[in-house]
């Protein structure tokens, strides 16, 4: 390899069978191709999220009217409880570790694959296995609980198939624990020469970060969910209060997990918008270092802030200040990385293909998912605001705001590697804008109503609220066509795109030196490393080839 | 109340201030939207591709100095913001003595209310005005949580232990109770109504709808529950009830504290939760034995008893 980053891919690698030669089911299911992982993934949370999302379009219908409508208040209690558990386990923490970071870490790193390929895709199976548990769950009725499951309601109250949607969420715990362990020991031992910590790119510290929050974490939910198991199969009194048990235990736990794993959605996010800003900005990102730690530093103290979900739960006024500190401490570093996103476009060279608008996107959403994060992180403002909808719209400005930004941004930047093909760009930038419009005109009105009053988990509420109501239904229509619209283009792509080269956007990082679509090795050849990542100025002073300021 | 902008009054003393937090944080947020959306907009415009504006790099040295900048002014402004609200707070963590205490008993689907006077209520809390007023609260099921809008105050209600929740109504009006915590399936119709009134009204409510005779009713449930074969004057089982209510009690494990209405409710329920120094855990737990009405007409009963009088 050479220092001008944009060079063309080797003769000898062009002629090499891609990864996609093989068509047979069994070469699919049983494969230990990293990518073709990564794909497998890919259908599967596809799947899950039009199923969350055709809850959410039930709900928001229903709730045109104060009134109960179409749906009976069990009914309504079982879909806000599928949206949830589907939406948070099914799609959002597999989302973009296990698409994006299966199919490119290893090129990024200019590995041939993940260090336990069998692993890798037992990960897949295991998340099957798991899925088909709440899945049955679904089909079997349903669970109302809640997708948090808060006891004693959910061991000892509900009606419904909770041992089911807990053992399925439970199962698949395992897979993303098989997931972190295998990223944390690839990026440890999988770098190529050359390739060293700080000359990763930031989505490659991004996965690093989150799977030893992964690891960490997911152990905890299990063993909450296997008590909840226990309690209402064997009738074990862990929660139950007749028995000396603590209802409030179990939030706790579950908490300890949950808060974490608002991370694990939203840093892979934060590393996918700082690949897709450096490109189209054509310029390093600003802070490359203090970006680092700023991932590491959220993922560490992530796990000390659970107690801000519990400030009106009942546990000691002194915690509750204690976890309300750490909270502001913990959003110091969100708040460093969009204002290095933002730095990073001054004296770029700017183009606004549709990642980018999804990158842009999500800073905007992600900056006012954060702020609202300030008011419930202080106690006076969260005990009128926590469990209703200004919590609602909070973290959907967290998670679909930014989560699923950030995911359709990297899907389509990374769309002609992982497939070969290129798609309608026009389709795409289209997609973009109507998911920021909508997006904002679904969750806006829920901050004023959640301020206003309006619990959350309400199938009838009182018809004050109602023009607010019909104001997100409607901006959920609009979202909902922007989510349908890549599956019309994207899918065309697939079929009759044009051929894409293998650098389409003139990026740096490893992933774009070989083929579109990569060969079954990734590299014929280990590629070697010279520099940082982001190596974006030498195009716009061809002379400079100094090695990268990544502000030590 | 405004159609479009349905906003609670501010009907507590504490409501004025969780809204000028909240108005005051809308404020901050707006200006940091301003200057961060300002900026991308900025630079989108004048860094876009074929613009004739200068791109060299930045020197060595900007990097580092302004990410320290930043990350320092973040840091102040954050622990200002936190000081600023755990301020407010902290002057909310002592109930106030004189204050009036309800108990509220929540189950699937409905609140009930009890207050000093023995009067009873379902889904509705006659209020007096400019009282500060503690709400003693237990689940008979799951997690419930009591809400009012209006108040700006939310506490969950636990099953296993008596929450408390104070706060001073100080605008005369019906406002909404509403249930918070997700509770099955009639959570949304788990609804009522805060009545503020005068005090004088209040008054008048309380003894129109009271029992007179709620301490005798706790004295024949006393002896019928069985209490008086530990509580006897001389028995040394069990403490002494006679001038017990507001006095400061002393605790096993170094512990003291003061004999309040929650004090006597949890002492019936969960009687292992404080165990009074120099007496051994034996008392069985009540919860489920003894009903709300006996619970209420106990402690009644108990405030009746002057010191040095019969248990």
């Amino acid at each position: 390899m050479t220092d001008i980053p944009f060079d063309a891919v080797p003769e000898r690698l062009s002629s090499e069978p891609s990864y996609l030669e093989e068509h047979t089911i069994t070469s699919w299911l049983f494969t230990k191709d990293h990518k073709r992982i990564g794909i497998l993934f890919a259908t599967s949370i596809t799947f899950f999220f039009f199923i969350g999302g055709a809850a959410a379009t039930l709900m928001r219908l229903e709730l045109v009217t104060p009134y109960a409508n179409f749906l009976s208040p069990d009914e309504y209690n079982r879909l806000f409880t599928l949206h949830g558990i589907v939406m948070v386990w099914f799609f959002l923490i597999p989302s973009i570790p296990t698409v994006m970071g299966n199919f490119l870490i290893p090129m990024m790193i200019g590995a041939r694959d993940v260090a336990f390929p069998r692993l890798n895709i037992l990960s897949w199976w295991v998340f099957t296995i798991g899925a088909s548990f709440t899945v049955y769950s679904l089909i079997a009725g349903g669970v109302d609980t809640g997708w948090t499951f808060y006891t004693p309601f959910s061991t000892m109250f509900s009606n419904s198939h909770v041992f089911a949607a807990a053992a399925g969420v439970f199962i698949t715990g395992f897979s993303t624990i098989a997931t972190g362990v295998n990223f944390i020991t690839t990026i440890h031992t999988g770098r190529t020469e050359g390739m060293t910590w700080f000359r990763l790119p930031l989505f490659v510290w991004a996965i690093y970060a989150v799977s030893v929050v992964m690891v960490l974490a997911t152990p905890v939910l299990a063993s909450a969910l296997l008590m909840i198991m226990c309690e209402r199969m064997l009738h074990l009194p862990i929660f139950n209060p007749d028995t000396g048990g603590d209802p409030l235990l179990f939030q706790h736990i579950f908490w300890f997990y949950s808060h974490p794993a608002v991370y694990i959605m939203v840093l892979p996010a934060m590393g996918v918008v700082s690949e897709i800003i450096a490109c189209f900005a054509r310029r390093t990102i600003f802070g490359y270092r203090f970006m680092v730690y700023a991932m590491i530093g959220i993922a560490a103290i992530g796990f000390f802030v659970w107690g801000h979900h519990m400030f009106v739960a009942g546990q000691s006024n002194y915690a509750s200040l204690v976890f309300s500190f750490l909270s502001f401490i913990v959003a110091v570093p969100s708040a460093i990385k969009v204002f290095n996103w933002t730095a990073s476009l001054y004296r770029g060279r700017i183009t606004f293909e549709a990642p980018m608008l999804y990158a842009l996107g999500f800073v905007g959403l992600f900056t006012i998912g954060g702020l609202t994060g300030l008011f419930v992180a202080m106690i006076p403002i969260d005990v009128h605001v926590t469990d209703t909808y200004f919590v609602i719209a909070h973290f959907h400005y967290i998670m679909v705001g930014g989560s699923v930004s950030a995911f359709f941004g990297g899907l389509h930047y990374w769309w002609p590697k992982a497939t070969g093909r290129l798609y309608h760009e026009g389709a795409a930038r289209l997609a973009a804008i109507m998911m920021f419009f909508g997006f904002n005109f679904t969750f806006f009105p829920q901050f004023i109503m959640g301020y206003a009053g309006m619990p959350r988990r309400y199938e009838i509420y009182p018809p004050v609220f109602q023009i607010w109501h019909v104001l997100s239904s409607a901006g959920a229509s609009v979202l909902a066509v922007a989510y349908f619209m890549p599956l019309f283009y994207l899918g065309w792509s697939l079929f009759y795109g044009e051929r894409s080269p293998p650098n389409p956007w003139r990026a740096t990082g490893l992933e774009w030196k070989t083929p579109s679509p990569p060969p079954k090795e990734n590299f014929l050849v280990p590629p070697r490393v010279e520099h940082g990542p982001y190596f974006y100025h030498a195009e716009q002073d061809p002379g400079d080839l100094t090695e990268i300021d990544t502000g030590r | 109340m405004n159609q479009l902008f349905p906003f609670p009054p501010e009907a507590s003393l504490e409501s004025r201030g969780v809204d000028m937090l909240y108005f005051a944080m809308v404020g901050v947020s707006f200006l940091i939207i301003v200057i961060v959306f300002g900026l991308i907009v900025i630079f989108a415009w004048r860094y876009r591709a074929g613009s004739a504006a200068l791109r060299t790099r930045l020197p060595a040295f900007f990097s580092r100095e302004v990410e320290i900048g930043w990350t320092l002014a973040t840091l102040l402004a954050f622990l200002g913001i936190f000081a600023w609200a755990a301020g407010a707070r902290q002057v909310h963590f002592a109930p106030p003595e004189n204050a009036l205490n309800i108990r509220v008993v929540a189950k699937q689907w409905m609140w009930k209310f009890e207050h000093p006077s023995g009067a009873r209520e379902i889904d509705a809390l006659h209020l007096p005005m400019g009282v500060p007023v503690r709400l003693n609260m237990t689940s008979q099921d799951v997690i419930h949580s009591f809400y009012v809008p209006a108040f700006r105050e939310k506490q969950d209600v636990l099953p296993d232990r008596i929450v408390t929740l104070w706060f001073t109504p100080t605008e005369l009006g019906t406002f909404p109770i509403r249930c918070a915590e997700y509770c099955g399936t009639d959570h949304s119709l788990m609804d009522g109504e805060v009545v503020v009134v005068t005090p004088a009204e209040y008054a008048r409510w309380s003894e129109r709808n009271g029992d007179r005779g709620l301490p005798a009713s706790g004295a024949q449930r006393f002896a019928a529950l069985g209490c008086a074969a530990c509580h006897a004057a001389r028995s040394g089982i069990a403490p002494r009830l006679a001038g017990l209510f507001g006095s400061r009690v002393r605790l096993e494990g170094n512990r003291t504290v003061v004999a309040d209405d929650a004090y006597l409710e949890r002492s019936i329920l969960d009687p292992r939760a404080d165990i009074a120094k120099g007496y051994l855990p034996v008392m069985p737990s009540y919860r489920g034995v003894a009903s709300s009405e006996d619970v209420s007409a106990l402690i009644a009963y108990i405030k009746s008893l002057r010191a040095g009088g019969k248990p």
